[in-house]
């Protein structure tokens, strides 16, 4: 699945490459204390199977030099706000506020203030100001916060004639969804990423405290994918369709990523460095996916689900060839599957998926809530990503299994600098 | 944006204040609040101030906590600020199975190389009559005043948080005035 739509998601869209710090998969191993020789317990077997083909030799470095996991720490200051270029971490929750009443831009440069401070701390493994549980702040776990502001904060700062053309107007209506207003929009978004599930508790609780008094919860979804750990090797990602996913994504580190993802100088200096973020929720069914037979499955996303390589063949990273047809003259990748709707049609259609999936337990219908919490960024979401997801809205087979039910768009502010709060630009 | 430029920078130095440790001791000179570099006290009053914090409040009383560590002996004896008209160095105590604040005899001593913590529950720094609400993200300047009369100062940004019910002992003969006792919102 290589399309850059709704369900472009999955597990390691934004890159699975070991996290900084230089620890390999075999030190992540080590430092688990998990032998590769067969004494692989419970989720970390899976991995250890898959490294069988490399058993470990003496040359390893001691486990003891190794980092363990939990206090691997990613840099919070920078031209760029960090959870964006970050390797995916396995869990985040994503929360999105609305301001009080009468929050103006001093109330707002207040609240920057605390949560910058907040995210300081933390995101280092230190425990916030006033932390009610400071020794839950000791695993940092590759902790990110990174904060979008909406179009209603830009008018609560009396700011809105600064707002970029397609925050003003927000995503257009398409014709899939189904959306959900306690899924949909909001004045400002924290999207709260770690390794591990309790340090993303307790970020979110730190930073709601501080928010309490300027902002209400509209929405907040959590969301997942395997651990480093335990993700098998050499394949991209999955989502809950089994779907390997995250394959085109541009590669952090490169012109093309910073041309794709980045806010340019220009047009709206306030924002430049910052991004576009677009977060969508996509119910997924499940159960009638589960029953279908492989053949469509593999049909409605145009790549193979046992390797995630396109159905002309090859391996995941090789370019489907749109152009092959079968014995009978139909396209090998259909028409309506989704690699080809998504496939660019101009190079400026490209997007960074970030997405997670989602399992919110089972309806008393015995149907799943789960999904995917498609969350994507990009410079401009007119350009890049309306036009794509018009195409899939229009035609995706997929539609028929999966139903968009949130919405919303944000602009990510730029990083932070030292001695500086987030917005600082916008809201100074 | 060349008219907003200005705003910027002095937002930005006044938050440095905020991330930092705070180190500031020289004499009657208030410490610029900017700078966060710890142990450059002049001589007289050795002490920075890390991860300063006040509660927000509408009341007329809060609390200002932080670690107040010193380079030498010391021995901070109170403590002032330009939005409360006294402020005090309290503790709290267990008086009757309840936990009680009052004024902290004698004052804060620090060996050299020591700390101490003002934390909710223990030894803290307390405002009051406060001239207006401090509300959260508000940053507050506090001054210490340590033994030999020198002062070190910092700014503590104000924190939403439910907590430190402690309820207020005024120590004999000097505070039964107090009207608002009110440093426990939250009891």
């Amino acid at each position: 699945m290589g399309g850059h739509g709704d369900l472009a998601g999955g597990e390691a869209a934004a890159g699975r490459e070991p996290a900084a710090r230089g620890v390999t998969r075999r030190g992540l191993l080590g430092a688990l204390g998990v032998g590769v020789g067969g004494l692989a317990v419970g989720a970390a077997a899976g991995y250890a199977a898959a490294d069988a083909a490399e058993p470990a030799t003496a040359s390893e470095p001691p486990v003891g030099s190794v980092p363990a996991p939990g206090s691997m720490v990613e840099p919070y200051l920078g031209a760029h706000q960090a959870g964006i270029a970050t390797p995916l971490q396995a869990h985040a929750t994503l929360v999105a506020l609305d301001l009080r009443e009468g929050v103006d831009r001093a109330a707002l440069v207040r609240l920057m203030r605390l949560l910058t401070d907040d995210l300081a701390r933390l995101t280092q493994g230190r425990p916030a100001l006033a932390d009610p549980q400071p020794e839950l702040a000791a695993v940092p776990a590759r902790l990110t916060v990174t904060a979008g502001v909406g179009m209603g904060l830009l008018e609560a700062a009396g700011r809105a004639e600064l707002a970029p053309g397609w925050l003003r107007d927000g995503l257009p209506a398409f014709a899939v969804d189904q959306l959900e207003p306690s899924w949909s929009g909001g004045d400002l978004v924290l999207q709260v990423a770690a390794e591990d599930p309790v340090t993303v508790s307790h970020a979110v609780r730190v930073l709601l405290t501080d928010a309490e008094p300027f902002a209400t919860v509209r929405w907040l979804q959590s969301g997942f994918h395997r651990p480093a750990n335990t993700a098998p090797s050499g394949i991209t990602g999955r989502n809950l369709f089994g779907q390997v996913d995250g394959t085109e994504n541009p590669r952090p580190g490169t012109e093309d990523f910073d041309q794709v993802v980045w806010v340019p100088p220009g047009t709206s200096p306030w924002l430049a460095g910052g991004s576009a973020m677009v977060v969508r929720r996509i119910a997924m069914d499940l159960r009638v996916w589960g029953g279908l037979d492989v053949a469509t499955k593999e049909a409605s996303i145009g790549r193979r689900l046992a390797d995630g390589a396109p159905l002309t063949g090859g391996t995941e990273r090789t370019p489907p060839d749109f152009a092959a047809v079968d014995a009978d003259g139909f396209p090998v990748i259909p028409a309506t599957s989704h690699i080809r709707l998504a496939h660019l049609q101009a190079q400026a259609e490209r997007i960074l998926r970030r997405p997670y999936n989602y399992d919110d337990g089972v309806r008393r219908d015995g149907s799943a809530e789960a999904g995917l919490l498609f969350v994507a960024f990009m410079a401009d979401p007119s350009a890049q990503f309306v036009p794509i997801q018009q195409r899939l809205a229009e035609a995706d087979v997929l539609n028929l299994w999966t139903t968009p039910i949130g919405s919303a768009l944000f602009a990510v502010l730029p990083g932070v600098a030292p001695g500086e709060h987030l917005g600082h630009a916008l809201l100074a | 944006m060349p008219a907003r430029r200005l705003p910027l920078v002095a937002a930005a130095l006044l938050l440095a204040t905020a991330v930092g440790p705070v180190s500031g001791c020289a004499g009657s000179t208030p410490a610029t609040s900017t700078t966060s570099v710890a142990g450059t006290a002049a001589a007289g009053c050795p002490v920075s101030v890390t991860d300063p914090w006040v509660k927000a409040t509408d009341t007329q009383m809060t609390g200002v906590f932080g670690t107040i560590t010193a380079d030498e002996a010391i021995v901070v004896t109170g403590a002032s600020s330009s939005v409360a008209g006294r402020a005090e160095i309290h503790e709290v105590v267990q008086a009757d199975g309840a936990a009680v604040m009052r004024p902290k005899a004698g004052g804060l001593t620090i060996p050299a190389g020591g700390s101490a913590i003002l934390a909710p529950g223990g030894d803290h720094i307390m405002l009051m009559a406060l001239s207006a609400p401090i509300q959260p993200g508000d940053e507050v300047p506090v001054t210490l005043a340590c033994s030999d009369g020198s002062t070190a100062a910092f700014t503590a940004v104000a924190k939403p948080f439910e907590g430190g019910a402690e309820s207020y002992v005024p120590a004999e003969g000097s505070m039964g005035e107090m009207a608002s006792p009110g440093a426990s919102p939250a009891a």
